[in-house]
């Protein structure tokens, strides 16, 4: 294939927006996805996939296109779905593309989960032309979202292909577009070999599999490569393309994009944004913007039925196989027994790899509140990282300690900004941005310390705007602040999977609030229990959850006992998820008290 | 093999705001047409097993099966009687709403056989019972129960309720002194529960059911046992009290696990063979009830064979209703096991938390258990 005839592209779309059925159009028009095939949605299948899957796998599809010029085209699709945990992911998907569709559905409009990714694309040096989807709605308004990409985004949009995925309107014009307006890629098949690694996950029979674009020279199946970032050699198994299945093939060469099997044992090893080259001519540099990923967030999960901790070590293994960027080590809780001390990337990554551990494995777990890395400087210089309360130093041994800082761009229609601007000054935010990016939309940009948006900033952003405001971020620096740890009590005993750091300023406040709450969910017990948060030896707040005096039931009317019965057995599910710490019996809930949106 | 026998009458004036059971007012069966019912549900029982036979203990319940004219409650008496016959000595309860009592009337009951009144007066302040939807007065509730003496009842219960919106612990220590005062056999005192689906429950929703703190609910749980203790009355379960040698021998019954067969519209039943026991109870709406009665047919629902575990379970929950409590020894001859056995550590642990105690053979409630019992009671299921 001559390079000028190739087109590599992605699609970004807001959720909804009708990516799946596009991509669907697209595949049957070039004839990937037979008759036969039709009615399965080709992207929703990955969706699920994805939805399942714990880190978001990009896919690649190559479409054969007969263009009205009479020429034939080879066009990849990648389809890189986003999300702010993986933007690192979806940059380095795109960079594997010349061009990308924005996709926006024209009843709706422009969305902030697009907006970020459009940019990612700009950065990148895309070509993006918009397509307005389901025009065929009655309440599509072409020439408002047309008006609003170009407002919005600052992209020419007046010759916008106006499509219809579901009925199949616009599915050529959108090809066309793509080879008229998506460059080729501009490579060179003869000099040394330079290929981005931009996906890979596990599969069981075959080992490693890796998603490459080729930017320079050419691949042959036999061939030891080299991969840059790691400086492992692999020899080629096999080289191919997914069109959509996997097709094996003799080589790929530069502009193409297609698959690499090398024996390589684990995900580890094919790190994303890495170069793969030859190992005997390497090229002269690795591409660039490559970058190590390192879990962000951390948390300790713990089996609630201490039996199912070797069931949970194995889950965890299994869900590592296909996500290098989830991380676990044994934790011990004096609270919780044994568990796990989990990393991930965000918050949507801990969803859902708790959800999967969950539904997947059967596991009853406790989850306890999420942390940030810290870095506590010490007297003596060294410098420690810390991903847990419970590993902060004693007091003589800190000299201070530094916080991560987020730069988080907000997008939401302008009557929230006053509500989201309190939340964010509240937040310890340092406002940077507010931009108006039409009269009723709203782009409002913060720096804020991660430690503060981990705890509740979301749920409180979605109750503050009825779900309209989005958040998207990305990690700037460490800062200095003065960050304490705070101990919750229970009846005198510290119970340390309740521990948590907190900025001094908010230590009081969040202090009365938790225990507070922690009151209302632990139910009444045998005796008294007194609920304390602490820094160091003072106590800041204090409840007590009263003894529990009276539990009978009313009278039996004419020996019904089934029903006596049902009433116990009721009882008994409600005490069946607790946590005994020590003679106390704590909710699950009580774990995440901290999480909970304050009103 | 000996069998109580329950009979349930579903019909009221007036369905009292705290009520959850089946119960209906303003309905068109006629008393007649609904004891025909009961009396032939009666003979269909008789003509196959498991056959209920000498019956110690009879018992009207609804309901308000005061409402059923004398004659009415005398033909199910002498069904049984003629059916399974009655013991020498058995014991025949009616439950009565004051508010439905004449002496005639009451007179005509003892003639027809009862030989005990469970006279629901739930409190004696007529601005407490107005808020229940009783449908009687205090001075009512007192005439009721000197009548009854007078028609000859030398058994009577009283039934009394507290807790109530808008009650205190004096008002409810005047109630047990009343209740005293009228030196019944007998008295019932069960705080208030909240029902789901009764219209108190909507109230409490709301926030408009002015229920007393728990503090003052204790305090009337605690009062409840120390008055009637010094007053003479056994405590001898959760919420029941008795002059020696009247306890209600058919609740009882219950709480032992033995056999009841229960006739009337959603009247429950319990064998205790074969197997592990089996439990069933009639459909409840009065109509269905009917309707399969007339057909000849059994009007069960639900009918249910425990397992091993469910009825040690039970044995548990129920026998330590009592206060005497378990004999362990019983337990283990039969189910083949120990309670320790059974429920490993569980005994020990609700005796460590002064719940249980465990004294001569036998495990019982402690004070404070009586107070918390389902915690105890969750323990064995």
């Amino acid at each position: 294939m001559k390079i000028e005839n190739i087109r590599n592209f992605s699609i970004i779309a807001h959720i909804d927006h009708g990516k799946s059925t596009l991509a669907d159009r697209l595949l049957e028009y070039t004839g990937a996805l037979s008759e036969r095939e039709r009615q399965d949605q080709f992207l929703d299948k990955m969706d699920l996939e994805r939805e399942r899957g714990i880190t978001i796998k990009a896919q690649t599809v190559r479409l054969n296109y007969r263009a009205a010029d009479g020429r034939d085209y080879v066009l990849n699709l990648i389809d890189t779905p986003g999300h702010v945990d993986f933007t690192y992911e979806v940059s380095r998907s795109l960079s594997a593309c010349e061009g990308a569709l924005l996709v926006v559905d024209a009843s709706q409009g422009v969305e902030a989960q697009t907006l970020a990714n459009v940019y990612l694309a700009i950065d990148n040096n895309l070509e993006v032309f918009p397509v307005l989807n389901k025009i065929d709605l009655p309440a599509a308004e072409p020439e408002r979202v047309r008006q609003e990409i170009e407002e919005i985004i600052g992209i020419d949009a007046h010759d916008a292909v106006l499509a219809s995925a579901k009925e199949g309107i616009g599915t050529k014009d959108i090809l066309e577009e793509v080879v008229v307006k998506i460059p080729p890629p501009d490579g060179d098949s003869k000099s040394p070999l330079k290929a981005l690694l931009f996906d890979s996950w596990y599969d069981q029979y075959q080992g490693v599999i890796i998603l490459v674009r080729i930017v320079d020279g050419t691949l042959k199946k036999g061939e030891k490569i080299l991969l840059m970032a790691t400086r492992k050699s692999y020899e080629v198994l096999k080289v191919g393309v997914f069109a959509p299945d996997m097709r094996e093939m003799t080589q790929l060469s530069a502009g193409e994009v297609g698959f690499i099997i090398a024996g390589i044992k684990e995900v580890q090893d094919a790190k994303v944004g890495d170069t793969v080259t030859h190992l005997n001519t390497p090229c002269s540099a690795p591409l660039p913007g490559f970058k190590e990923v390192k879990p962000m967030v951390f948390s300790g999960l713990y089996p609630i039925d201490t039996a199912q901790y070797e069931q949970l070590r194995d889950a965890l293994a299994k869900l590592k196989l296909n996500d290098s960027s989830f991380s676990y080590e044994p934790e011990t809780s004096l609270a919780l027994g044994f568990g796990f001390r989990c990393g991930f990337l965000g918050l949507l990554h801990m969803e859902i790899i708790q959800e999967r551990l969950e539904r997947e494995f059967n596991l009853e777990l406790i989850t306890t509140a999420p942390t940030v890395v810290y870095k506590v400087n010490q007297p003596n210089g060294n410098v420690v990282t810390i991903e847990s309360a419970n590993q902060l130093p004693p007091q003589q041994e800190i000299d201070y300690i530094e916080e991560p800082y987020i730069l988080a761009s907000i997008h939401t229609p302008n009557e929230y900004v006053g509500g989201i601007l309190s939340l964010c000054e509240e937040k310890r935010g340092i406002q940077r941005e507010i931009k108006y990016l039409t009269p009723t939309r709203v782009m409002i940009i913060y720096e804020l310390p991660f430690n503060e948006v981990v705890l509740d900033f979301y749920d409180r952003l979605k109750s503050i705007s009825k779900g309209y405001a989005s958040l998207d971020y990305e990690q700037l620096d460490y800062r200095r602040g003065d960050l304490v740890r705070m101990n919750i009590l229970i009846n005198g005993d510290p119970v340390d999977a309740l521990s948590l750091i907190i900025h001094r300023d908010k230590a009081y406040y969040r202090g009365r609030d938790l225990v507070a709450k922690m009151k209302e969910l632990i139910p009444r017990q045998m005796f008294e229990i007194a609920i304390q948060a602490a820094i160091g030896t003072k106590v800041i707040a204090r409840e007590t959850v009263k003894a529990l005096r009276k539990d009978v039931l009313a009278k039996c009317y004419g020996g019904d006992i089934t029903r006596k019965r049902k009433l116990l057995e009721k009882q008994k599910e409600g005490k069946k998820r607790m946590k005994s710490v020590g003679n106390i019996e704590l909710p699950q809930e009580a774990f995440l008290a901290i999480l909970k949106v304050e009103e | 093999m000996a069998t109580a026998l329950y009979i349930h009458y579903p019909f009221c004036l007036q369905k009292c705001l705290y009520c959850d059971f089946n119960s209906v007012a303003d309905s068109r069966i006629a008393p007649e047409e609904y004891v025909t019912a009961v009396v032939r549900e009666m003979e269909l029982r008789a003509e196959r097993p498991p056959l209920p036979v000498t019956v110690p203990t009879l018992y009207f319940g609804g309901g308000t099966p005061s409402l059923l004219a004398p004659a009415l409650v005398g033909k199910v008496i002498d069904a049984a009687a003629r059916l399974y016959g009655l013991a020498a000595d058995a014991e025949i309860t009616l439950e009565a709403n004051p508010g439905t009592l004449t002496r005639e009337k009451l007179a005509a009951y003892r003639s027809a056989g009862v030989n005990r009144l469970s006279l629901g007066v739930q409190s004696f302040h007529d601005p407490l019972l107005a808020r229940l939807g009783r449908i009687h007065s205090a001075a009512e509730a007192r005439a009721a129960f000197s009548a009854a003496r007078e028609a000859g009842f030398a058994n009577i219960g009283i039934d009394l309720i507290h807790s109530l919106p808008g009650e205190t612990p004096t008002l409810w220590e005047e109630d047990l002194r009343q209740a005293v005062n009228l030196a019944p056999e007998h008295i019932s005192a069960y705080a208030l529960t909240v029902e789901e689906g009764t219209p108190f429950y909507r109230l409490e929703q709301e926030g408009t059911l002015p229920l007393p703190e728990e503090e003052e609910a204790v305090s009337m749980l605690e009062m409840t046992v120390s008055i009637l203790q010094k007053a003479g009355f056994e405590h001898y379960e959760i919420s029941n009290f008795a002059r020696p040698g009247f306890r209600s021998r058919h609740n009882q019954v219950y709480w032992r696990r033995e056999n009841y067969c229960g006739f009337g519209a959603g009247a429950h039943s319990f064998f205790v063979e074969p197997g592990w026991g089996v439990r069933w109870h009639n459909t409840d709406a009065p109509e269905r009830y009917l309707g399969a009665i007339r057909a000849g047919a059994p009007a069960e629902e639900e009918r249910t064979c425990l397992s091993r575990g469910e009825a040690m379970a039970e044995s548990l929950f129920l026998g330590l209703r009592l206060l005497e409590g378990v004999e362990e020894e019983g337990f283990a001859r039969e189910f083949g096991c120990t309670i320790d056995e059974a429920y490993p550590g569980v005994v020990r642990k609700l005796c460590a938390d002064g719940l249980l105690e465990r004294r001569t053979g036998r495990l019982r409630l402690s004070p404070r258990g009586v107070s918390v019992a389902n915690r105890v009671f969750v323990g064995f299921l």
